[in-house]
């Protein structure tokens, strides 16, 4: 096996297993820190997907300021213990068909893969100047009205948040 | 990269997977948000892999679009749960059924 292989398959359980403890964990916390842990594996991983501009985003834009988010707004809820529910009948039913609906899919997929499976060779995506350079051009050319809306949609989300957050409305 | 595209597409299906679970048994409003983004990152990581496989550009545009959206997602979800907090003094998701028939 290739050594990137090796790191993906590496990197594929690290996420997975910190992605378990975000939502088995008691303490909100550790769950905010394993978070961020799940997004590092995956910034790795569109690494090696040779993603490296999106990479760099999700560092940024997740592991930085979303999860700046979430710890603050973890901090300024000042979390008493919810208290552990016992045992929840709608979880358990839930928890069981999810699981058989993933076993479902594997097995589907394990009699049909989806694509043709042969390893991806090292695809070069970077005309010149590198894969930012390429995703520059694609954003304000073909994906230009997309990007204003994007612009304006974090306009209204930051606005709205503002609203919604403030003391007195 | 030397993996087969279907292991990538596994990878996804479980963190996926772990995401829709953390919603349906999490109450914690907060876990709640943080498992909605781990789906997110599973739908990023299916762009960007069929657009590596496609040879187009377009799969890393648009999970550049998805981490906006979802930055705007999580910015107006943790002020909705401020403001729960503020009138309801709970994010446990269960006490708050105003809204139920």
């Amino acid at each position: 096996m290739e050594p990137a292989a090796v790191i993906f398959y590496i990197l594929a359980s690290i996420a997975l297993l910190s992605a378990v403890m975000v939502i088995a964990g008691r303490n909100v916390v550790h769950s905010a820190i394993y978070l961020v842990l799940t997004f590092l594996c995956v910034a790795a991983v569109y690494i090696l997907l040779r993603a490296e501009f999106v990479a760099a985003v999700q560092v940024l834009v997740y592991a930085g300021g979303i999860m700046v988010l979430f710890l603050f707004v973890i901090m300024l809820v000042n979390l008493k213990d919810l208290g552990a529910p016992g045992v929840r009948v709608h979880a358990t039913v839930s928890g069981v068909l999810g699981a058989s609906a993933i076993g479902l899919i594997l097995y589907l997929y394990g009699r049909t893969p989806l694509v043709a499976d042969a390893p991806m060779q090292a695809v070069q995506l970077r005309p010149e100047g590198g894969n930012l350079q390429a995703i520059g051009v694609a954003l304000y050319s073909d994906f230009l009205l997309p990007f204003e809306i994007a612009s304006v949609l974090l306009l209204v989300a930051m606005i709205g948040a503002i609203v919604l957050a403030r003391q007195k409305y | 990269m030397p993996v087969p595209p279907s292991h990538i597409l596994v990878f996804s299906l479980l963190l996926f997977a772990v995401g829709v679970l953390g919603v349906l048994t999490r109450r914690n409003a907060i876990v709640i948000l943080m498992s909605i983004e781990l789906m997110m990152n599973s739908a990023n990581i299916n762009f960007i892999m069929f657009g590596q496989r496609l040879h187009a550009m377009s799969g890393q545009v648009f999970s550049i679009f998805t981490i906006a959206v979802a930055a705007g997602e999580v910015a107006v979800g943790l002020a909705i749960v401020l403001a729960l907090f503020r009138n309801r003094d709970t994010i446990h998701v269960d006490e708050v059924h105003i809204m139920k028939g």
